[in-house]
């Protein structure tokens, strides 16, 4: 038993926080933020991201990729969590993910070398309705779509959408007839779209109606994982503030009351680090565990960050209802990552199905 | 990152089983024999399957470090209901006298406790020292001759104190001077007169806890462990020991297996309660939570052995444990429903658990003291004033 990140998994966390701490503080955020007009990602910190070789993690080396794992995915994702960072990671990410497991090999030559580079976009779309986000529920069908797919990641601004339907995945090209509404979404930080198709010529992924599993799993991971580290965040930020923040004379941190609300956030928090780290590596390396697990810790962890953040809120008194501090951001991104792929009850009952109760 | 214990372990697994099968049962069919357990524990020991991380010389079996084999040995020993040769008094003295004791001390104490000859009971609270324990006042004096101590005082909530020969205890030996610098770490016999042993009776209705008095009891001035007036220090080890991320996992786990069997057996409105959405959701969380301490234990275990900083989940196992046990105790209370009341019911072990797991919240530093220890060590909070020395 060896559970703890490598030396190389250790160095890549560093040299992407290295890179967030530069181009991705608190101010930046806002201002991406606040930016008037639809919510926009940011092209210049995805530019950066995508030089570093984010996308090129989980593509194989045959594609010019560097063939890792969903660990290495899933820590990179904490990174961008903690610092509520504005870019397309997520839609991308599983894009290539779906053209990896499902696609032929043409379909791999040609998308996934330009997917590493972050030449091209990426999304999915696998929503439909309220929250229809399982398979058993998806009512788009062949290679000429017709309806709708909400909570679609930068359908906009996307190159390609792998879209999910009832017999399995297809791939749509930009420009094949399809129309975006962006949503007035709480989190300006990762817009989404809802994509109407009408028609819409559609390619089939051979292999994609058994990836659909795998790719869900790596959704919830993914979302697990950006929650620890906005959660982890929102810890160290209602602490630092207990200590500097005073009242009566004193720091409010010396008050029972406040130094119990911390330590509940913490003790909420720090233990589920390990939950997604065995959910991604159950995707990598326990595939009968892997759906039981990244259900396990989409709800726990989502859950757990939107809770906090509210903490986070009573923490901070008034400043921290304002729209000035940075509580709302992660506030907003926990409210994504609770809905997106379906609510913590929903993943609770279908790990119970898992587990074979 | 690996979890599983790899093929290479898989001859490992067969031997301990091999050796479990040819010691346990004892020949003689007596589960309950105190010899046949102390055979096995010594064969144990032997063969380096017990108190792996004891030096020979003092009665262990001096094993290199290795979290995988000791987690194997654990499984085996469970699945078989061999004694584990863990006594909980023990496991708290070992480690505190290989850290302060003297070379005597050691040789003499350690070997007799591993195999269960002797068993200690630990006497720290008193009435009027709970969470502030470094008020306690039970006091010994030296002797007139200088030879041994003479103790004089009262100890609470010790456990298992009637199955005791011996205690390790906290007593004020330097009345004058201030409250922590005034405490030595001792050594008794208890099976000799002037002790007092009153079992008290738990809400559960057992008997595990006992007052123990101390009426003019003498003990030798070689049972000091470390210096006199130093006793806090030497506990420290002592509490330390006593908060380890495996054991509240493994605890948890069986519990919440239990739970799952519980769910699987009672019909609730006409279906097994584990097919109830109520049921069934709240089920899942507690997995949730337990998935949670099982593997960031498993990341601190890891951790510790490759030398790196576990970090702040170092202080959170038993206070996480004690709001785990907690919510499955009343997930259990949710499907038996009616039997919750009847103590001479088919469910009693529940009704006792939903007890138990509050005596969690109290036991070796109650929840709020555990909550304090983390606020500053793992949050690096400032300490508490009215509190005097670090927790």
């Amino acid at each position: 038993m060896n559970f703890l990140l490598s030396e190389e998994q250790l160095a890549l966390v560093d040299s992407v926080a290295g890179l967030l701490r530069n181009s991705c503080d608190p101010l930046h955020v806002h201002k991406v933020f606040d930016t008037p007009g639809e919510a926009q990602f940011d092209a210049g910190l995805w530019t950066a991201l995508c030089e570093m070789g984010l996308p090129a993690i989980i593509v194989p080396e045959e594609q010019g990729g560097l063939g890792l794992g969903l660990v290495d995915l899933a820590i990179v994702a904490e990174a961008l969590g903690k610092v509520v960072a504005p870019v397309p990671f997520l839609g991308h990410a599983l894009a290539t993910l779906a053209i990896s497991l499902g696609g032929s090999e043409a379909q791999k030559a040609k998308w996934l070398p330009k997917l590493a580079t972050g030449e091209v976009l990426g999304t999915v779309a696998l929503c439909e309705g309220k929250c229809g986000w399982m398979p058993d529920q998806w009512t788009l069908s062949g290679t000429s779509l017709t309806g709708t797919k909400t909570l679609v990641p930068n359908a906009a601004e996307a190159d390609l959408i792998i879209v999910g339907t009832s017999d399995g995945l297809v791939l749509v090209e930009k420009g094949a007839g399809y129309t975006t509404a962006r949503l007035d979404s709480a989190d300006r930080t990762r817009p989404v779209d809802n994509v109407t198709f009408e028609g819409t010529a559609a390619e089939v992924l051979p292999d994609g109606l058994v990836a659909i599993p795998q790719l869900i799993d790596a959704a919830a991971v993914l979302l697990a994982a950006d929650s620890f580290g906005g959660a982890d965040h929102c810890v160290t930020m209602s602490v630092e503030y207990a200590k500097m923040r005073e009242q009566y004379g004193q720091p409010i941190a010396g008050f029972q009351g406040l130094r119990y609300q911390l330590v509940a956030m913490a003790l909420a928090t720090e233990p589920s680090r390990g939950l997604y780290w065995y959910a991604a590596h159950a995707w990598d390396a326990i595939p009968e565990k892997s759906s039981h697990a990244a259900s396990q810790a989409k709800a726990h962890l989502t859950d757990t960050y939107l809770q906090v953040t509210r903490d986070t809120v009573e923490a901070h008194g008034g400043i921290g209802f304002t729209w000035e501090h940075d509580t709302h951001l992660y506030m907003k991104r926990a409210m994504q990552n609770w809905a997106w792929l379906g609510s913590p009850s929903r993943h609770r009952m279908r790990a119970a199905d898992m587990a074979g109760w | 990152m690996e979890l599983g214990f790899g093929s290479e372990f898989d001859a490992f697994r067969t031997e301990v089983r091999e050796f479990i099968k040819a010691h346990w049962p004892p020949a003689d069919g007596n589960l309950k024999s105190h010899e046949n357990e102390r055979a096995f524990v010594v064969a144990a020991i032997d063969r380096g399957y017990m108190h792996r991380s004891i030096p020979k010389a003092y009665g262990g079996s001096e094993q290199p470090s290795d979290i995988v084999k000791a987690e194997i040995i654990r499984e085996e020993l469970t699945k078989a209901r061999a004694p584990s040769g863990r006594i909980p008094g023990n496991g708290l003295v070992v480690p505190t006298l290989l850290e302060w004791g003297t070379e005597e001390q050691k040789q003499k104490w350690i070997a007799p406790t591993l195999r269960g000859d002797i068993v200690w009971a630990q006497g720290f609270s008193e009435p009027n020292a709970g969470s502030d324990l470094a008020s306690l006042r039970t006091k010994a004096e030296l002797s007139g001759d200088g030879s041994k101590w003479i103790i004089n005082g009262q100890k609470i909530w010790t456990s298992h104190a009637h199955k005791a020969t011996h205690m390790f205890c906290l007593v004020r030996t330097e009345p004058e001077a201030a409250k922590h610098a005034g405490i030595s770490y001792l050594l008794v016999d208890i099976r000799q007169p002037g002790v007092t042993v009153r079992p008290l009776v738990q809400m559960t209705r057992q008997k595990e806890f006992s007052e123990v008095f101390f009426d003019n009891v003498e003990t030798p001035t070689d049972m000091l462990v470390g210096e006199r007036g130093k006793g806090w220090n030497v506990t420290r080890s002592t509490l330390k020991h006593e908060r380890s991320g495996i054991s509240s996992m493994t605890w948890s786990l069986s519990m919440f297996r239990d739970l799952v069997k519980l769910a699987k057996e009672v019909e609730v409105d006409g279906q097994p309660a584990i097919k109830h959405p109520r049921i069934r959701e709240e089920l899942a969380a507690i997995e949730g939570q337990l998935m949670s301490l099982t593997y960031s234990t498993y990341r601190a275990t890891s951790h510790d052995v490759h030398d790196r900083d576990i970090g702040s989940f170092q202080t959170m196992p038993k206070v996480y444990m004690t709001d785990l046990a907690g919510r499955i105790s009343k997930l259990a209370r949710d499907i038996v429903e009616n039997d919750f009341i009847d103590m001479g019911g088919e469910r009693l072990k529940w009704i006792e658990r939903f007890m138990i797991s509050l005596s969690m919240s109290i036991a070796g530093g109650t929840s709020n003291i555990q909550r304090n220890i983390i606020a500053e060590r793992s949050l690096g909070l400032p300490r508490d004033k009215s509190q005097g020395a670090t927790a």
